[in-house]
């Protein structure tokens, strides 16, 4: 029987002769299999984060509405605000004052099943008033071998625009391209193995308009100057990661991951995850996770360059330097079932604590030692502890 | 040349497809509990995938899908 449908397979590619035959082809072996994937759940989520480290503040909402409008089509809305007070090391260098700012992100994205198959499309918009942000994602994602496996292809294309709050006069633009593969595979009856490659490539103005770098300056009273930073036009990176989950045989899963990075600016990163899920009872969920994260230098950065317009592109961005970061999370999930809603499904409340520690070998902390009257390229390294909280409510209905 | 490449392609395909799944449907139950979903709470872990991105050059292979900055 199988046979036989590969042979009919083929024959159609034969007889048809042009590339309509073959994506009918292509549809037959993999469309036909019976094992119909499902479209997300209709549910609402209701959340609110704080993240606060750094001299940096951000919090506010993101509400997320999921629902069916039709057995093959799921639609969804997000609405999110990122409320900004920020003094961050690069703001007091400068001897700039704290400032407020907010950003708006409103998305909508639609997808739609076709048995094995859902095709999903997904825009954004993010708006504050020194930037604005317009991404469109569109992707396809094929089941295949009876439900072990999950393909997915995805591409997305943005367009950026950069201004200075201290100069109306400036505007500038910025492209952004990516191209995404990810698996999604079955292993045994408790092993699920996740993995992705990515390629995104970005042009046009890719500065912050506001951060300078320093170079050594004997006229003054520490030893330094600053001047803009100029960077590359273009920057293209490429990362690939992969994740694979445990069935523990007490009911429980652990998870490891691993994700390497690089990019045209010498950059390269490694990420490593793990986590644990705990149910306490039926109504509890504890999560625990852990991450470390190292990276290498761009290629043009440095703390201290030894003279003004030393190299064509210059940055002293400490998210562009030699550091690593720890992180670790904890989480409780209290499932509310419909004693506890009545009218709907089922619920959940949620409270994540997430700690993070910075620490960077090349980038130094210029407020401190100034602080201290040290001279330039005497400074502490500077590091920094940071905590993320995400508070929400889930509703299925 | 490219009729053959085709050919050769599906029928590539077509032993791929001939692959039985080593998991039967009823055999799934533990990859089916929440405690197994990658991203159980989409809102909540796209989040935090946007603090990594703000506060690390490394992009990609996650779960985000775009937006703005807010990171400065």
């Amino acid at each position: 029987m199988r046979v036989a449908q590969v042979l009919l397979q083929v024959v159609a590619v034969v007889v048809t002769k042009n590339s309509c035959g073959f994506i009918l082809c292509v549809w037959l072996l993999f469309g036909t299999q019976g094992h119909a994937q499902v479209l997300p759940e209709d549910r609402v989520d209701s959340l609110y984060h704080i993240y606060d480290g750094g001299g940096i503040t951000v919090q506010g909402p993101s509400v997320l509405v999921r629902k069916s409008v039709a057995d093959t089509v799921s639609v969804s809305a997000n609405y999110y605000v990122d409320s900004i007070s920020s003094a961050s090391v690069d703001v007091v260098t400068l001897g700039a004052s704290r400032y407020a700012e907010e950003r708006t992100q409103l998305s909508g994205s639609i997808e739609y099943l076709y048995e094995n198959s859902i095709l999903s499309y997904a825009y954004t918009n993010s708006s504050e008033n020194d930037y604005e942000a317009v991404t469109s994602n569109l992707s396809i994602a094929q089941e295949m071998f009876g439900g072990l496996t999950t393909v997915a292809l995805g591409f997305k294309s943005g367009n950026n625009v950069v201004k200075n709050s201290t100069n109306p006069s400036f505007e500038d633009t910025t492209d952004i391209k990516g191209y995404r593969l990810s698996l999604s595979q079955v292993i045994t009856k408790n092993i699920l193995l996740g993995s992705a490659y990515e390629i995104i490539t970005d042009s046009g103005y890719l500065n912050n308009p506001y951060r300078q770098v320093r170079y050594i300056d004997t006229s003054q009273a520490l030893g330094y100057s600053f001047e803009p930073e100029v960077y590359p036009q273009s920057h293209t990176s490429n990362a690939v990661g992969f994740n694979i989950k445990y069935f523990l045989p007490y009911r429980a899963a652990c998870s490891g991951g691993y994700r390497y990075y690089i990019d045209s600016w010498d950059i390269t990163a490694d990420t490593i995850d793990v986590s644990y899920v705990h149910p306490l009872n039926e109504n509890w969920l504890l999560d625990f996770s852990y991450r470390f994260y190292s990276q290498t230098s761009a290629s043009f950065y440095n703390d201290l360059f030894p003279y003004q317009t030393a190299q064509n592109y210059l940055a002293r961005d400490k998210e562009l330097s030699t550091y690593s970061s720890h992180s670790i999370g904890l989480g409780v999930t209290y499932k509310l079932g419909r004693d506890q809603l009545v009218i709907v499904e089922k619920g959940s409340l949620n409270l994540y604590l997430t700690a993070f520690s910075f620490q960077y070998d090349d980038f130094r902390d210029v407020p401190a030692g100034r602080d201290n009257n040290l001279m330039g390229g005497t400074e502490p390294m500077y590091d920094f502890n940071a905590y993320v909280i995400r508070s929400y409510l889930s509703i299925w209905f | 040349m490219l009729r053959v490449a085709l050919i050769s392609f599906i029928l590539l395909v077509s032993a791929a497809c001939d692959v039985q799944p080593w998991v039967k449907p009823y055999e799934r139950a533990n990859l089916a509990d929440e405690v197994m979903q990658f991203d159980r709470d989409p809102v909540a872990s796209s989040y935090l995938e946007h603090v990594y991105e703000a506060r690390e050059s490394a992009r990609g292979a996650g779960i985000t899908t775009g937006g703005g900055c807010g990171c400065n």
